[in-house]
């Protein structure tokens, strides 16, 4: 499965004077919501219909062996470094990368997060599943496997739908499915141990890159209309006169 | 000169709001480089092709209809295949799709399968030499990346509500096409479907979103949300994590970073705090109304107008006062 290392985003961002980065002291790295709910799924399918391997491969510089090693100290078998010199935002070149990894199948199932919580793309995983030829479902909150075949459900807008699909497939996780665990001391001192391979990330050619970056527009100032019931008025006067949405 | 692809998403046989969006889109892409055609691509069900000279009010040139029984829902593979075909055929200079579910599922595949790389998630865009540059907000919102795509075809998802349609009334050409993939060869099957509400407004569709949260109290509370909306009459409702977790609300109604990420015209936020990974789902909507007892809520700090108070006194108030304005 494919891990992202990614900021958290609770925190201040700031951008570095080239204007294309962010400045990274200050900063802390996790691996991303989906993908730590990606992790879980992996683990459980394991635990429940294993023994199986989990493996987890991340793309980046060496800063992603720490993500790799929380991943295993959650309980994955093997880890995978694709070494760069940075993270592309470009999701074809990522996912390119992943697809000459996983060219020589040996798996029933390669998952995903929906997206990465920093570029909020939603490209890598269905696009690698298509440099395979692998049947893809994104974005499903609940999965089963069984005789070779998977079930998912995901949510479109306005439905939800049961689908079926032969293995392997490329899924992406979307929450809801399984709250990650934490990883326990004993699986901490475990990952150590763990082996934790190191390749060339082979990117290719990149066509999707940073321009600039910008902190938003500050909402400008709102204000407080009023307190209680009686601003009503006002707040139904500002509305049709000011903002012209009534 | 060069043409440009708009892929037209329909459900339930309807056009949708971002169908519109997407074929602007792509004429005010197509107007910027000299003039070329809009072509839109529209797959659906029978009767489909009934809707395609509703495409030409938004100025498509020719629109390609693809009508199959088998295609009344979205079928990844048979979409995919088929816009790629179209795409490739058609030697676009950039296509354009919705950031909806369905979008965001759809072009990447096309995307890889036609080897370019693709800008996700647009809320403004200038096609600039051999460049397509567009802004995307990332980081949970924070940040607002503008992202250089330099392919040909330069393909991109825009944010349902970020492009506003336009009219440019033309009277297309309708031409007929086959599904590049037979359906029946797809390998990921539908077993079952569920529809939701399928009379409400949807999210993406609605100009006006009133949202609820913990602060309504309980589920049977959401009434004062649903009154609100109807008394805007073009209003859909949403809701915060703290309240679909808890099963007050149907999960499709979640706005957020892990919900959904709207641009209505109007958002109202009943009893919601404002947590970050709510805000990266509506901070780009218009014009923003906060309604909280706690005059620190963060809420307010992106809200145009706040009223501080009770929401059990307020909103009632505030949904005769609007059915009042509506009614002039
Ligand atoms: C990984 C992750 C992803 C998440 N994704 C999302 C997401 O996609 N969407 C999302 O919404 N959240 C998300 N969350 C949860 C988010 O952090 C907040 O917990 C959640 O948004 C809070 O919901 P709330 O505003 O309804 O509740 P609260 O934070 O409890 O706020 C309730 C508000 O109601 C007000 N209130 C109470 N009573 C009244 C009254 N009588 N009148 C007026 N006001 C009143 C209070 O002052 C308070 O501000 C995510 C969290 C994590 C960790
Ligand atoms: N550098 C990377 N290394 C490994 N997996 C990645 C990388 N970038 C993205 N992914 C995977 O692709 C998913 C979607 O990323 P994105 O398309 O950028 O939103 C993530 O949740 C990860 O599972």
């Amino acid at each position: 499965m494919c891990i992202k290392r990614v900021p958290e985003m609770e925190l201040r961002f700031s951008i570095a004077p080239d204007g294309t980065s962010l400045v990274e002291s200050g900063m802390k790295f996790d691996l991303g919501d989906f993908d730590s709910y990606a992790v879980e799924v992996a683990l459980r399918l394991n635990e429940q219909q294993g023994p199986g391997e989990v493996t987890v491969i991340s793309l980046g510089p060496d800063g992603v062996q720490e993500t790799l090693r929380k991943a295993l100290g959650m309980g994955a078998d093997r880890a995978v470094q694709l070494k760069a010199d940075a993270v592309p935002v470009d999701g074809l070149a990522i996912a390119r990368a992943l697809a000459a990894e996983l060219k020589d199948g040996g798996y029933d199932l390669v998952l995903f997060g929906r997206m990465a919580t920093d570029t909020a793309n939603q490209t890598v995983g269905p696009m690698t599943a298509q440099l395979l030829g692998l049947p893809c479902v994104t974005a499903i909150s609940q999965l089963e496997l069984q005789d070779g075949r998977g079930t998912a459900v995901r949510q479109l807008e306005g439905a939800s739908e049961a689908v079926e699909f032969p293995l392997p497939a490329v899924l992406t996780i979307d929450e809801g499915i399984a709250r990650p665990r934490l990883p326990s001391l004993k699986g901490i001192m475990a990952a150590k141990k763990k082996p934790l391979e190191t390749k060339p990330a082979q990117l290719g050619a990149v066509q999707l890159t940073v321009q600039s970056l910008e902190l938003p527009a500050e909402r400008a100032a709102g204000r407080i209309v009023g307190e209680g019931a009686d601003a009503v008025p006002e707040l139904v006067r500002l509305l049709q006169t000011e903002a012209k949405v009534l | 000169m060069a043409n440009t692809f708009a892929f037209a998403e329909a459900r339930g046989g309807q056009l949708r709001k971002v169908a519109y969006e997407t074929v602007t889109a792509a004429r005010q892409a197509a107007d910027a480089t000299g003039g070329g055609e809009v072509h839109a691509l529209l797959i659906g069900g029978p009767g489909i092709a009934a809707k395609a000279q509703d495409l030409g009010r938004f100025g498509a040139d020719v629109v390609t209809v693809v009508e199959d029984a088998a295609l009344a829902h979205y079928n990844p593979e048979v979409f995919a295949a088929t816009a790629a075909a179209q795409i490739q055929a058609g030697g676009y200079r950039a296509a354009f799709f919705a950031a909806s579910a369905q979008g965001k599922d759809l072009a990447p595949r096309v995307a890889a399968s036609l080897g370019v790389s693709m800008a996700s998630d647009l809320v403004a865009f200038t096609l600039a030499g051999d460049a397509l540059v567009g802004r995307h907000p990332s980081h949970a919102g924070k940040i607002i990346t503008t992202v250089r795509l330099a392919a040909t075809p330069a393909i991109a998802t825009l944010r349902p509500g970020a492009i506003t349609a336009a009219e440019s009334p033309k009277t297309p050409r309708v031409e007929t096409a086959r599904p590049a993939l037979d359906p029946a060869a797809a390998k990921v099957k539908v077993t079952e479907r569920a529809e939701q509400g399928a009379k409400q407004l949807d999210l993406a569709e609605a100009p006006v979103i009133v949202s609820g949260g913990r602060g309504l109290r309980e589920a049977a509370n959401f009434k004062l949300v649903e009154d609100l909306a109807a008394a805007f009459g073009n209003a859909a409702v949403g809701a915060t994590r703290a309240v679909t977790d808890d099963g007050w609300r149907d999960p499709s109604t979640q706005i957020g970073q892990t919900g959904r990420v709207v641009s209505p015209e109007l958002y109202v936020a009943v009893g919601i705090s404002g947590a970050i990974q709510h805000l990266a789902g509506m901070r780009t909507s218009r014009v923003i109304v906060a309604i909280n007892k706690d005059k620190d809520a963060p809420i307010f700090k992106v809200a145009d107008y706040g009223i501080v108070g009770d929401l059990f006194e307020v909103v009632p108030r505030l949904t005769e006062e609007v059915k009042k304005a509506k009614a002039h």
